[in-house]
């Protein structure tokens, strides 16, 4: 994990679709380098034949029945919303094609 | 006495299906909140003359359901559990304004038992934080929602934190401005602070409970668990919201027993696990002084104590860290402006998207959502997620090996009793070092509840945790149970 050093800020918050105020990029890359730091801890262990837990229950695939069934959600989901932000049944964004 | 300060039995057997008497427990608790919650600020989204019309409401439309066990009971709930035609925020910016179009599973089931939803709690945002200290309502321009000026405080010194996330679900039950609340269990997130603020926190076991409508932080560990007066209301909560849930597929198909009858003052043969890496350097004098004597009254109610290792436990808060934001920084990118609460308009698609988030999401966010994100970026995953996800499997081993030479783990919920407001601020680190000891029964997806054992000398309340086997949560109640019955901790409430 010696690759902590290559934590890039900028790099990371536009993958995390974030913009950061200048005044907080510092003190927020100082604080994900402490903790990486801290995290290296795991280097210590040996898990090359150790299996991964992404499942603490080991669940096999749930299926059921693919049922058509009336949330009544979506009415109520736009209900809410500013006109500027819905038309239709629709939520509104900007443009998302760029003309050129 | 006062209603407010009774605990569900208490309640459920003064009201006894009458309408009129319902209310008058709402009324007691409202009148409560209007006198000391300036003090605690437990609530959220809370104005006392709207949540009157609100009970009035709920209890009119419960009312047809005459006879429901728990007709009339109110719970309060952290705001991140979805409540429907009712704002939902997470103690967030982001989400302002976002109603929710539907309730959760265990909003669902309260409802259908008779019980109604009394007032939404406070919480660190998003639920992280391990002190109610991230909420977006402890900035002076959002405080128009909370009663009080600034971030929840513990009601037994309130300069001091409830202890996190579930802050204001254990604060509104300490300070008797509830008779019972919900809470979400991440990495403690019950635990911690209910034994900060000394009252009964329980998260069950993974899986136990549905997750429908807890919007989500890290969906491998969460958990929706009760805050209580006493052990057995909490076993009376756990009993209305457990089961399977088919709109949460990792809730399983367990039959959910009746855990009252659980509740009996026995510990004898009982074999209870000490696990040595939990008494530490570092870990506070009063609480470990606590601890060897609440030892000490299980030995003379006739348990055993066997001396255990969790060889990995200084670990998991490093794997917790990874495993958590890792999952927080995925489930948080439905956050975009598009379909929830704030979005910042003008601009293109890129500007609305980024500065959304920029101006929604608050610090400790950004810096859990910027965390998750590196460990799940290219080139990376193999080092620290997949790595974190083999040394799960040390620690899920560890307990199940430990379960082969005790029935329940005993250790200290927190390694120090609430610290003052601000304390822990500035350092990430040792703010998440605060969960050292709740974060292993998350990533073991084991049950563990934290009960009041004690006191510092400053007079702050003390917890302690006992761990079991997944779904084991009856063996909890009864050891919590024998430890209440044989000791008058509980009884004692914080003076406001």
């Amino acid at each position: 994990m010696s690759e902590n050093n290559k934590l890039n800020i900028d790099n990371v918050s536009n993958l995390a679709r974030l913009n950061l105020v200048d005044s907080e990029k510092k003190g927020l890359e100082r604080d994900l380098k402490n903790i990486l730091n801290y995290i290296k801890k795991l280097d210590e262990i040996d898990t090359k034949s150790v299996e991964a837990t992404s499942h603490v229950l080991n669940i096999e695939n749930v299926y059921r029945e693919d049922t058509v069934s009336n949330s009544g959600a979506a009415a109520d989901v736009l209900k809410v919303l500013p006109d500027s932000r819905k038309e239709g049944n629709f939520f509104k964004v900007p443009k998302v094609i760029e003309d050129n | 006495m006062d209603l407010y300060n009774n605990t569900i039995t208490d309640t459920l057997d003064f009201i006894r299906g009458d309408k009129e008497k319902a209310t008058s427990v709402s009324d007691s608790l409202i009148t409560r909140i209007k006198n000391i919650d300036s003090k605690v600020g437990a609530y959220v989204s809370f104005s006392p003359d709207k949540s009157i019309k609100g009970i009035e409401q709920n209890v009119s439309l419960d009312a047809a359901k005459k006879g429901a066990p728990f007709f009339g009971l109110p719970v309060s709930l952290k705001d991140n559990i979805c409540t429907k035609g009712w704002e939902t925020t997470c103690s967030s910016n982001i989400l302002q304004g976002y109603i929710p179009p539907y309730n959760a599973t265990v909003v669902k089931k309260l409802r259908e038992k008779g019980a109604f939803i009394f007032a939404k709690c406070d919480m660190d945002e998003f639920a992280f934080g391990s002190s109610c200290e991230t909420s977006c309502y402890n900035k002076r321009a959002m405080k128009q929602k909370k009663l009080k000026d600034g971030p929840a405080s513990n009601p037994w010194d309130l300069n001091r934190v409830t202890g996190g996330s579930s802050g204001g679900s254990a604060a509104c039950v300490a300070a008797q401005e509830a008779i019972c609340a919900l809470g979400s269990d991440t990495g403690g997130s019950i635990r911690q602070p209910a034994a900060l603020c000394g009252v009964v926190g329980l998260k069950p076991t993974y899986g136990r409970v549905s997750r429908y409508g807890l919007i989500a932080f890290g969906s491998s560990l969460d958990q929706i668990g009760p805050l209580t007066k006493t052990v057995e209301d909490s076993a009376i909560l756990l009993g209305i919201i457990a089961g399977w849930d088919q709109k949460d597929s990792t809730s399983l198909n367990v039959p959910v027993p009746d855990y009252t009858k659980s509740l009996i003052d026995n510990v004898k043969g009982l074999r209870i696990g000490i696990p040595r890496e939990y008494f530490i350097e570092g870990i506070n004098s009063d609480v470990k002084k606590v601890i060897q004597e609440a030892i000490e009254v299980y030995r003379s109610l006739g348990a055993s104590c066997v001396d255990i290792s969790l060889p990995h436990t200084d670990y998991s808060v490093s794997v917790y860290y990874i495993i958590a934001t890792a999952e927080a920084s995925s489930n948080l990118a439905r956050f975009d402006g598009v379909e929830y609460g704030f979005r910042h308009e003008g601009g293109d698609l890129h500007e609305m998207y980024y500065e959304t988030r920029n101006r929604g999401f608050g610090h400790e966010a950004k810096r859990r959502i910027l965390l998750g994100t590196f460990v799940l970026s290219a080139g990376y995953y193999d080092a620290y997620y997949l790595k974190a996800q083999k040394v799960r499997t040390l620690i899920v081993n560890d307990f199940s090996d430990a379960f082969k030479k005790c029935d329940v783990i005993l250790t200290p919920t927190s390694p120090t009793p609430a610290f003052k407001l601000g304390e822990r601020m500035s350092d990430p680190l040792a703010m998440y070092l605060s969960d050292i000891f709740t974060i292993p029964a998350n990533l073991a997806g084991i049950p563990a509840i934290s009960i009041p054992a004690g006191f510092s000398r400053d007079g702050l309340p003390i917890g302690l945790q006992l761990l079991a086997p997944a779904f084991c949560e009856d063996r909890l109640f009864q050891a919590a149970y024998t430890f209440e019955q044989n000791t008058e901790f509980h009884k004692k409430r914080a003076k406001l």
